[in-house]
């Protein structure tokens, strides 16, 4: 019994190509299920269906065919999905292999590819010209946002993104090497095997599923007497036995950035129809390499002529890729118009593979002998000399028109396929990123790398090197020249025997015949952004002489595929109408990534929970149990408040104001930033760090610190504690323990090197349990060891080392609040433990547990400042009512001379004030502006803002911290703030609004 | 008589393997000290803890469950077993000057081991972590995603991670994240 064969395109030639036909899958494009087989890409399995319509251009939504085999790919701009959510705009079909169940669409039609309605456009071309956005929508200024934008909108752009989250992940791989080749062709295999022999680390990187390159669809040549194509399995396969060599197919060198950083992406999963979910979609390699081996190859040029871009029409060295690897022929009935002579070598395959070659048009008059006499025997006809100038057929191209380019008597030949070659351009896109220079080389009519800046060296097609047997010599030498600067010495590899290797030469750049001078034609030479030699010409013409401009006028060499084809053609075009040479017209610059790069690769691990490092405090599972509302302050998760069953926010917060001032609050201050200044200069520095004295401060004892910056304005506070003569445990701010660790280690390292004393960040080895209230003594005292809490004993500000619950403890008598307090510093691991005994002790004499918006209230009814809400980078600790933190017989400090500034003890300064407004139940808000007269015309002089503001339950009435000028000198007077629908009064008062003789701190 | 408190590690219970990649939290009775010295007490402090203090970057020195690991020129992190009064030793030094700063709360350590370690750690970490040049027995302060940490080679295939205790839980989903995918 025999299986019935698949049918995977009528297209398919026996016995050539790379595939095994036995492996079919199936996929639909636009609905239609085809067949394909494993390892086509989706250019091919199209082509082998007799598909060459693959989509609609961007601006004239004229049909455009698959146009080349490669990265290249300008018009066939797919839409790939697996479900919904895996969907992939804009993928190159050229690019993308086909798995089994893949879904292909075609982009930017309405309603089918075959009859889009857009295509209008092309009928108005003539009043599409470049710059025609610019020119267009100028006036009138309304018709902006409402017709013009969304018109603009709805018509840029390509293809649709999905609405829904990515569901697949990213990998993320930093690697080293010594000898990082780019390129897996024929250069670069030989590189990579002569490198490899120095035992040092390789890695071969390509961004074809096979290595190989050119030569697997080169059936002409030999090396070392093994078809080419053979010699690239042999090398693939030697290469993948060492263990010195990491070979990455599928992957794209997209980046190259200073000191021979690479980024590379890989296709993970992008080819196999049901991929392991584990394994990520793509990863991201960011390579350090000591050697950069520039093998990149070079891309094959189309011809500018009228109609240059109907469906069939393609580059010659696509139809030999599409031959002799996918074992697919483009058409039945194909010419080839060419300037170069590496196309004829695509006729002589086409031929031998039984396609009609109707005939071979080239450009130059004389052509080489050996090709002319390989032509007759094969029976071509050939026409040197010759144009095309126009071509028909609306879905397909029909027919061409063909012409001497010196004179006239055009006639006509039927084809169902025109390949086209206007010869090959270097790809220097990695090596200009790395900053290299470029000079125009004239006899390949290409800019070639001139002045390198980065440890790196170009081989092969990408340095203009195009013989085969030149540029295995030239590969090999690269590497040995590569490993001998990691320090090891190879002896000079044997040169590979190369036998019929196909001719490279001869070019064409610019609009060829009939692609003007200027009329209304359309010779494309952007097919991306359908940008025509006219319109190049326009520009010229209306003054934009550097190519940048033109580039950016015309869209020239932007989008999706970067001008990869069409740069040279647009240079030449602007180089004629200037009437210079292409070297003085210059290039436009080449920036990463060569090809798109997805969003997902470049995020990589950093999404969802990896997003941003989440901190939570020992206590978190505490406060989490006994339903906490958290905020985030920096990167912490904050125990914001505990409401009750029933109770909102602001009831929760009165409650925890009240029982706290009441009976007692405990308080989870482990988040403050802490850092052990430690050595015989410990104090010494501590001078310098804040503005207050610490020479006086006795052992035990604790101080409120202001650091400022050099500018005079405050930078962080905190409470220090001297531990011992040579050592402080020093506090900062939450959110800026890390910058006064780094402030400090600056002026450390650059300013006081010699000074002894060490910094060592403590922020987590504590777990500070503040506790707080009349009766936080009563709770904490039973489970204290080695400390006397008693007043006399424990007074306020002092600092003691004893035991809590068993273990360590550096117990502090401070106070946020305004009451007797206690900061219960532990081993952070105890923390939770600690937490819970005092809990459970304090819960039965009434105490609650508060968070952070509790603690602003209570600090700000004793008009405490919170550094960077009361302050903002420009208060000065005078404006903020604390200069009695700032030692007057000091001599030098941090921001000492800023301070002296004339407009910081100037008058008019923004001081920090206490609020009260009239009504007392209004809580104003934080930011609102403050007027001294609320009559004044728009815009009225304003006088200061509101930093703080909350409902006080203790008080039975609002309160506000403000900065108002010169306000410490005007308490008991009235002010404004201006809302957007009511004027509020308010009386300025002391910020001090509860307890101000502060007799309950001591209690 | 007042119960005793209970020491709780951030990742207790916690495990990966999977990949080519085993993860466990080194929970445990540790002792760490962030040491900084002067030239002139480094002897003084090695011997007072029976070993010398590495001098070269990424130096690591062993002795009997103790472990010394180079983070700059005058600092370094000590890590015992089990306590053994490491700082009051060290205090006892009386040539030259340091800071003897007790971390041993502040810091966690994952174990991260198994053939792929080296690829789940490469996926948040910039260094070279060849055996060339990041031999056993070397040590390297350094990042993992966005997280710094202490990155020590204790052998081949075996990297003890240091971190900041509220970064842990971070580190260890990422590192998590990098294994499946390494």
């Amino acid at each position: 019994m025999t299986t019935p064969k698949t049918n995977t395109g009528a297209n398919r030639v026996a016995g050539k190509g790379r595939l095994s036909p036995s492996r079919t899958v199936s996929f639909t494009f636009d609905g239609k299920r085809l067949n394909a087989i494993e390892g086509d890409t989706l250019a091919s399995a199209l082509l082998a269906n007799g598909i060459h319509l693959a989509g609609r251009s961007f601006k004239y939504h004229r049909p455009r065919g698959i146009l080349a085999a490669g990265a290249e790919e300008p018009n066939a701009l797919i839409e790939i999905s697996r479900d919904n959510a895996r969907r992939q705009p804009n993928v190159r079909a050229t690019v993308q292999e086909v798995f089994d169940g893949m879904i292909a669409k075609s982009q930017n039609r309405f309603p089918s590819l075959e009859f889009d309605v857009g295509a209008v456009n092309d009928g108005l071309g003539r009043f599409f010209p470049a710059g025609f956005y610019y020119k267009t929508f100028m006036w009138p200024q309304k018709a902006w946002d409402k017709l013009y934008e969304p018109v603009i909108r709805n018509a840029a752009g390509l293809g649709e993104a999905p609405t829904e989250a990515d569901p697949d992940h990213y990998a993320n791989r930093y690697e080293h090497c010594e000898v990082l080749v780019i390129g897996g062709g024929p250069a670069g295999l030989a590189a990579a095997l002569t490198a490899a022999q120095s035992g040092k680390r390789v890695m071969l990187v390509d961004e074809n599923a096979e290595f190989g390159g050119s030569l697997l669809a080169d059936a002409e040549s030999t090396i070392d007497n093994q078809p080419a194509s053979q010699w690239a399995d042999a090398a693939y396969r030697t290469l993948s036995s060492l263990e010195n060599v990491t070979l990455l197919n599928r992957t794209t060198a997209f980046g190259y950035y200073s000191q021979n950083m690479v980024t590379l992406v890989q296709r993970v999963t992008e080819h196999m129809a049901r991929p392991d979910p584990d394994l990520p979609r793509e990863r991201l390699w960011q390579v350090r390499a000591q050697q950069v081996i520039l093998a990149t190859g070079s891309i094959e040029r189309h011809l500018v002529f009228p109609d240059n871009d109907r469906p069939g029409i393609m580059m010659a060295s696509a139809a030999q890729v599409y031959l002799n690897r996918y074992g697919v022929i483009p058409g039945s009935n194909v010419a080839v118009y060419t300037a170069c002579d590496s196309a004829w070598q695509a006729a002589f395959d086409l031929k031998e593979a039984g396609v009609n070659i109707p005939v071979i048009i080239d450009l130059r008059e004389g052509v080489d002998a050996a090709l002319l006499e390989r032509a007759t025997k094969l029976g071509i006809k050939v026409k040197t000399g010759h144009a095309v100038t126009g071509t028909s057929g609306r879905l397909r191209v029909r027919s061409i028109k063909i012409e001497p380019v010196n004179g006239t008597g055009a006639h006509e030949i039927a084809v169902d396929c025109l390949l086209m070659s206007g010869g090959w351009t270097p790809s220097v896109h990695l090596f200009s990123q790395s900053r290299g220079r470029v000079a125009f080389d004239e006899k390949t009519g290409a800019f070639l790398p001139d002045i390198y800046m980065d440890e790196c060296e170009s081989i092969g097609a990408c340095n203009g090197t195009f013989d085969l047997g030149e540029l295995l010599v030239e590969a090999q030498a690269a590497a040995v020249n590569a490993v001998a600067s990691c320090g090891v010495k190879l002896r000079k590899p044997k040169a590979p025997k190369v036998e019929n290797a196909p001719s490279m030469s001869g070019f064409h750049i610019g609009a060829a015949k009939g692609a003007g001078p200027d009329d209304f034609t359309k010779a494309f030479i952007d097919f991306q952004n359908d940008v025509t030699a006219k319109d190049i010409r326009l520009a010229v013409r209306e003054g934009f002489h550097s190519i940048e401009h033109v580039k950016r006028y015309t869209t020239t060499g932007m989008a999706t595929d970067q001008g990869k084809m069409s740069n040279m053609h647009g240079l030449a075009i602007a180089a004629d109408t200037l009437g210079k040479s292409i070297p003085e017209v210059g290039l436009t610059t080449f920036r990463a990534p060569f090809t798109p790069v997805t969003f997902g690769a470049l995020i990589g691990h950093a999404r969802g929970e990896l997003f941003d490092v989440t901190r939570r405090t020992p206590m978190h599972g505490w406060a989490e149990e006994n339903g906490a509302v958290f905020e985030d302050v920096g990167n912490w998760k904050r125990a914001w408040y505990y409401p009750q069953t029933g109770e909102d926010m602001a009831a929760a917060v009165a409650r925890e104001c009240k029982t706290t001032r009441e009976i007692a609050g405990i308080f989870d201050a482990s988040t403050l930033g802490k850092i052990e200044v430690v050595g015989p200069d410990a104090v010494k520095f501590m001078n310098m760090m804040y503005t207050n004295p610490w020479d006086k401060l006795a052992v035990g004892r604790c101080r409120y610190g202001i650091m400022c910056r050099e500018d005079g304005f405050i930078y962080d506070d905190g409470v220090v504690a001297r531990l011992a003569e040579d050592r402080f445990h020093v506090t900062t701010t939450t959110g800026g323990a890390p910058r006064v660790l780094n402030m400090m280690e600056d002026y450390l390292q650059t300013e006081f090197p010699d000074w002894k004393v060490w910094l060592t960040s403590t922020s987590e080895q504590w777990a500070v349990i503040a506790v707080n209230g009349p009766k936080a003594r009563e709770i904490i005292e039973p489970l204290v060891e080695g400390i006397d809490l008693a007043n006399e004993a424990k007074p306020h500000m002092s600092v003691s080392h004893g035991k809590i619950c068993g273990v360590e403890t550096r117990l502090m008598r401070i106070s946020f609040t305004g009451e007797t307090g206690f900061e219960i510093n532990v081993p952070a691991d105890y923390g939770r433990s600690v937490w819970e005994a005092i809990w459970e002790r304090g819960s039965k004499l009434g105490m609650c547990a508060y968070g952070t918006e509790t603690m602003h209230v209570l600090r700000a009814e004793k008009g405490y400042i919170i550094v960077g809400q009361d302050t903002d980078g420009t208060v000065s600790p005078k404006d903020a009512g604390v200069a009695w933190a700032v030692g007057k017989k000091k001599t030098d400090f941090v921001g000492i001379k800023g301070m002296q500034r004339p407009d910081l003890i100037g008058p008019n300064r923004r001081e920090l004030v206490g609020l009260k407004t009239l009504d007392p139940k209004v809580v104003l808000e934080e930011g609102a502006q403050i007027v001294d007269n609320p009559n004044h015309p728009v815009p009225m002089p304003m006088i200061g803002h509101v930093t703080s503001s909350y409902w006080s339950e203790n008080l039975g009435h609002s309160i506000a911290l403000a900065l108002v000028e010169n306000g410490h000198g005007r308490t008991g007077e009235k002010i404004f703030i201006p809302m957007p629908d009511e004027t509020i009064a308010a009386e300025i008062c002391s910020p001090i609004f509860f307890d101000p003789e502060g007799g309950r701190i001591n209690g | 008589m007042v119960e005793a408190a209970t020491r709780l590690y951030p990742l207790t219970g916690r495990e990966f393997a999977g990949n080519g990649v085993n993860m466990r939290p080194l929970d445990g009775e540790h002792e760490r000290i962030s040491l900084r010295a002067d030239d002139v007490a480094v002897a003084g402090l090695g011997a007072a803890i029976g070993l010398e203090l590495p001098t070269k970057p990424g130096g690591v020195a062993l002795a009997d469950g103790l472990s010394a690991l180079w983070l700059g020129p005058d600092e370094w992190l000590i890590m015992a077993e089990k306590g053994a009064g490491i700082e009051d030793k060290l205090n006892s030094v009386t040539t030259g000057l340091y800071s003897v700063v007790s971390i041993n709360h502040r810091n966690m350590a994952i174990l991260v081991y198994g053939a792929n370690a080296v690829n789940a750690l490469n996926g948040g970490c910039p260094r070279d972590l060849s055996l060339e040049a990041f031999p056993a027995g070397t040590c390297s302060r350094t990042i993992i995603g966005k997280a710094e940490v202490v990155l020590w080679r204790t052998d081949t295939h075996s990297f003890h991670v240091e971190c900041w205790r509220s970064f842990s839980d971070y580190v260890w989903k990422f590192l998590v994240e990098a294994a499946r995918c390494a």
